[in-house]
């Protein structure tokens, strides 16, 4: 088959609105090329089986995409070197270091911390006035206490990274100069705890980390300051915002809210089935052929950029069943959510259970839970990759 | 010469496809995305070792054929 030689025009949704429609924009092709608002021209992936077969095949190289020259203002500059723009066998080697603190097992035993810090959180909402604003009273401290617990930051430091972190994950309208400065400076701050941590080291990830990098010389110097950003980014701001959207999508279906009340074994299913309806952010991550690569009908030649849209991927009619509508008693194992192969999120697990311990503290503690706004106001942080709600007030009904 | 066996529990398998990606001719996926070896005994293989040790489940099971010891996946 030819290339096609004119590109679709393709703009991500903005936050709060309804994306481009991928099956009329695609002209229902799983694998099509598509020019970005920066200029970019990329092949776009749609298709659940044709996304699942692309990320774990490793000829779709996450190192080229975040290469020099190549990569992004931002995220993409912070993530050279980290678990998230290597390859095997680099890849490997990294997340080797830190697989085992986030597997099903491990991240279990934190569910008693998890579920605690959410008791806490509501223990201060509902002892002051309502309405609460749900981002800065809940969502976003929860995923970043846990995260700062494991690595060891210091909770006192939490406002200053929010903002580099908002910068690092901008979009196209943000400035790139700002994004660099951020990187910069997020990088200096690991630096200098890392220095902190070397001279007296505790139980925590990063001091693991050290030692991994000081006694078994088993990452480098970079390579520890590129892990550490990069669990520290995507600990918090992704957590945050699925606590968000997913409780917007939840409560525009009420029934279900009552349904998940009334049995809270229904939650960890919900979970999944919210983690599959939600789209948090514009486009994934890319990445770049490393060779000629066929996928569904086409042949992507070397060198392409090429972007896996697994919000998209998760409502293929050829998987789920009415893909559009919330169920959240379906089986919606399978989603990618999380994505797969290599770079299947590292805290999925983690992301679980903070979305499940959430849910029911939330759910089971506040009951009448409702916007205190109308969903038309709520406002997005402008210029994220991710869709971050500035605010989400809220109201429940008191004992 | 030292044979390892391979295994992966389904029921722990959650289908992050890791072992895959990692390892394409050593795991298959079924329909439901769950991993199983494509050959239960096999010669030592240091993919094998690496998607074991990075299974987010932890449901792959790798021990000496010959002594019926984990194989040590550090």
């Amino acid at each position: 088959m030819t290339i096609d030689s004119s590109p679709v025009k393709f703009t991500p949704a903005r936050p709060g609105q309804r994306g481009p429609d991928i099956r009329t924009i695609s002209g229902g092709r799983p694998v099509f090329r598509a020019e970005l608002p920066d200029g970019r021209i990329v092949w776009l992936v749609s298709g659940y089986q044709t996304v699942r077969q692309m990320v774990i095949d490793q000829r779709f190289s996450r190192a080229l995409a975040v290469a020099p020259g190549r990569a992004q203002p931002g995220f993409e500059v912070s993530a050279a070197g980290s678990i998230s723009g290597t390859d095997p066998p680099e890849h490997t080697r990294l997340r080797k270091l830190v697989a085992s603190a986030f597997t099903v097992r491990r991240v279990e035993t934190l569910r008693p911390r998890v579920a605690s810090i959410v008791n806490q959180l509501i223990d201060a909402m509902t002892g002051r006035p309502q309405p609460a604003d749900l981002v800065a009273s809940f969502s976003l401290p929860l995923p970043t206490q846990v995260i700062c617990e494991m690595l060891g930051v210091p909770a006192a430091d939490t406002s200053q990274f929010h903002a580099w972190s908002d910068t690092i994950i901008g979009d196209w309208q943000r400035d790139a100069a700002e994004i660099m400065t951020a990187v910069a400076e997020l990088y200096g701050y690991f630096g200098t705890l890392i220095e902190i941590k070397r001279a007296q080291p505790v139980d925590d990830l990063i001091s693991a980390l050290i030692a991994a990098r000081d006694h078994t010389d088993r990452l480098s110097e970079h390579e520890l300051t590129a892990m550490c950003c990069a669990l520290l980014i995507a600990g918090h701001e992704t957590t945050a915002n699925h606590i968000n959207l997913s409780l917007l999508l939840l409560l525009d279906h009420p029934g279900q809210v009552a349904a998940l009340r009334a049995d809270p074994e229904l939650i960890p299913g919900a979970v999944e089935e919210l983690l599959r309806c939600t789209r948090l952010g514009g486009l994934p991550p890319a990445r770049v052929t490393a060779e000629d690569v066929r996928l569904g009908d086409v042949t992507i030649p070397a060198g392409e950029l090429v972007i896996p849209l697994y919000s998209t991927a998760n409502r293929d009619r050829s998987v789920f069943i009415d893909p559009d509508r919330l169920d959240i008693t379906r089986d919606a194992a399978g989603h990618l959510a999380f994505g797969a192969g290599v770079h299947h999120c590292l805290g999925a697990q983690l992301a679980r259970v903070e979305l499940q311990e959430a849910f029911r503290g939330l759910i089971g503690r506040l009951p009448g839970l409702r916007l205190a706004v109308p969903a038309s106001d709520l406002e997005f942080k402008p210029g994220m990759a991710i869709h971050s709600l500035r605010e989400l007030p809220v109201r429940w009904d008191e004992p | 010469m030292t044979r390892w066996r391979v295994s992966v529990d389904k029921k722990l398998c959650i289908g992050s496809a890791m072992c895959v990606a990692i390892a394409p001719d050593r795991f298959v996926l079924d329909e439901q995305q769950r991993s199983g070896p494509a050959e239960a005994e096999i010669d030592p293989d240091e993919l094998v070792r690496d998607a074991a040790a990075s299974c987010p489940s932890e449901a792959i099971s790798l021990v000496d054929a010959g002594t019926g010891r984990p194989v040590d996946l550090d």
